[in-house]
């Protein structure tokens, strides 16, 4: 009887796992045959070449840049404001605040991470944008900058809380080793428990990064949909995932060219997530030796 | 130690007046009713010692009698625990090191520590020598060089790690491990070291490098040593001091200890009939 009752769990268990992994094969494959399919028409190197993008348009073109550009640039700044924020933030609990503090302060700052995206977009387009444009009166209704900064806020906690565990994790005996040498608390927090949490750190950024180009309500709604090849954080941009949204919910034909772009350029973004993922995975998995 | 069968008799007395001659000196640490408590619970329950300067001082005692707590009081260890409060003063070089105006890593500085489990920094092994140096400010790279050459040799390890010196200190073995971490203390020169159970994750030929060397270090530190093994405190101090419960029980030479304990309790503790 007990045999049946595990050979049923193990089973399911089995099953559930197979699911998920054909699903993720079944959106592979999907992905692999649409972009095939776009590929017979476009050249790749005109893909990765060309500086407009304007499938909508009947002068067509078919350059990722300035979707890729308009990604980078939103999370490079989303980065740029959420890294020295949570860092601080992850040094101030684990080597500051009492311990009382930092087991209320911790939940309350991960809520920010589940604060509905669309929120958040609404929020850049409505409160931050037109506070950013009484500092920078350039700055366009639709920018980059905005969008940046409040996806940067949304990731502060997968920073702040991911690199906190880390420093956390850093044996007591190596906080002891270094005051013990008359190290301040300053000096043993940056040069040795830093140090040693560094790849726990690092984590946290490249799950904050593929988080952040991943993103897409926040950009869809505040950064604009104009592909542009630009660095200039104060122009409507284009995020891959603000043109997948935009052309999903537009009424393009299915099997069309304009259909097909949007598996083009899901791929595009999914190589670079997965990418991302797998380096957090590697570093992870080398942290984890080393500390056996 | 184990001179005193091969030497004529009034050697042995001569030898003797010098640990008593010692006696005499002024204390380097001087404890006087001091107590300890984690919130409402007394782990040091007001007791009063004398370290005197180049000896070996053994902390004895059952687990949870507070040797550990009482050792972390010389280097204001016990300061990151949150529920940790103290009355009674500690005097260093005559200096109360719980006055407000001590500088805690200065004191540090001039009293080292050596933990239980060997705990190198994730660093080379040069690194972990030249550590406390650094963070003193020190920047003259020749200096460091030799410092960190001198405290590996002091530890005798030098021979084992000089073509090694930028491997990570976690490369080595334990006993290699802890003879570095006894090196890192040295190497900003303390005038004490603690030593809470250093040998007790360690195998016996480890354990017998690092004895060999607490002799060898006695000529220029103070030294106090917390351990659970009776054969270790007998062979290697020259006091040996006895808790139970938080409180001093006997303090004494350790051949006093160890040969005629003046009470019942450290004479049960030393045969093993309890702890
Ligand atoms: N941080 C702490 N918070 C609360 N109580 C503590 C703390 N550290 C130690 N104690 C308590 O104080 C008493 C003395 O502990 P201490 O570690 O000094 O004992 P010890 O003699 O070193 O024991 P062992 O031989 O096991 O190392 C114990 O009862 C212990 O539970
Ligand atoms: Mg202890």
């Amino acid at each position: 009887m007990r045999k049946i009752k595990e050979l049923v769990i193990e089973k399911s268990l089995l099953t559930s796992a197979l699911i998920t992994i054909a699903v993720t094969i079944g959106i592979i494959l999907v992905l692999s045959i649409e972009t095939f399919r776009f590929f017979s028409e476009v050249s790749i190197i005109d893909f990765f070449t060309d500086t407009q993008w304007t499938p909508l348009f009947t002068e067509k073109h078919f350059g990722i840049l300035p979707l890729l550009s308009g990604t980078l640039l939103t999370s490079f700044i989303a980065i740029a404001f959420a890294l020295p924020v949570g860092l601080s933030i992850s040094i101030y609990l684990s080597e500051y605040a009492p311990k009382s503090f930092r087991k209320t302060i911790k939940p309350l700052l991960e809520l920010l991470a589940s604060v509905p995206t669309v929120v958040y977009g609404f929020f850049a387009l409505v409160v931050v944008t037109p506070f950013l444009q009484g500092i920078f009166p350039n700055l366009s209704g639709f920018n980059s900058l905005s969008a940046g900064i409040v996806m940067g806020i949304m990731i502060i906690p997968y920073i702040s809380s991911i690199s906190e565990d880390a420093l956390h994790a850093v044996p007591k005996e190596l906080r002891e080793a270094a005051f013990g040498m008359g190290a301040t608390k300053l000096q043993t927090a940056f040069k040795v428990i830093v140090p040693a949490a560094s790849s726990g750190i690092i984590v946290s950024i490249i799950l904050a990064i593929s988080r952040a180009i991943g993103e897409t309500m926040i950009v869809a709604i505040a950064a604009g949909q104009q592909p542009r090849l630009t660095l200039d954080p104060t122009v409507p941009i284009e995020t891959i995932t603000a043109y997948i949204v935009q052309v999903s919910l537009g009424d393009v034909q299915h099997g069309s060219m304009e259909y097909r772009t949007i598996f083009a350029a899901g791929i595009t973004l999914f190589v670079f997530t997965f990418l991302l993922n797998s380096l957090s995975y590697w570093i992870r998995k080398k942290y984890q030796e080393k500390y056996e | 130690m184990e001179i005193s069968m091969e030497k004529p008799i009034d050697e042995v007395i001569v030898l003797d007046n010098i640990i008593d001659l010692s006696l005499k000196k002024t204390p380097k640490i001087a404890v006087s009713n001091v107590k300890v408590w984690y919130d409402d619970f007394q782990a040091i329950k007001g007791i009063d010692m004398e370290i005197k300067p180049n000896t070996v001082t053994a902390f004895i005692g059952p687990s949870g009698c507070g040797k550990s707590t009482f050792l972390r009081l010389f280097n204001r260890m016990n300061d990151y625990v949150d529920s940790f409060k103290m009355e009674g003063k500690i005097k260093i070089d005559s200096k109360n090191i719980y006055k407000k105006k001590i500088n805690v890593e200065e004191l540090r500085k001039e009293v080292g520590m050596v933990f239980q489990k060997p705990n190198p920094f994730p660093k080379s092994i040069f690194e972990n020598v030249a550590y406390g140096l650094k963070i003193q400010g020190i920047k003259d790279k020749k200096f460091i060089k030799e410092r960190v050459e001198s405290s590996l040799k002091q530890v005798a390890l030098w021979n084992e790690v000089k073509d090694n010196l930028n491997k990570s200190g976690l490369a080595l073995s334990g006993g290699q491990q802890q003879r570095l971490c006894i090196a890192r203390t040295l190497a900003v020169e303390p005038s004490i070291i603690l030593m809470d159970e250093p040998t007790s994750a360690l195998d016996p030929i480890s354990t017998a490098k690092i004895e060999e060397l607490i002799f060898e270090l006695k000529k220029k530190y103070t030294i106090v040593i917390v351990t659970h093994n009776m054969q270790q405190a007998s062979r290697i101090s020259d006091y040996t001091a006895f808790f139970y419960l938080g409180a001093l029980i006997e303090f004494d030479k350790t051949k006093t200890i160890f040969t005629n304990p003046s009470k019942e309790q450290t004479e049960n503790y030393i045969t093993g009939r309890f702890g």
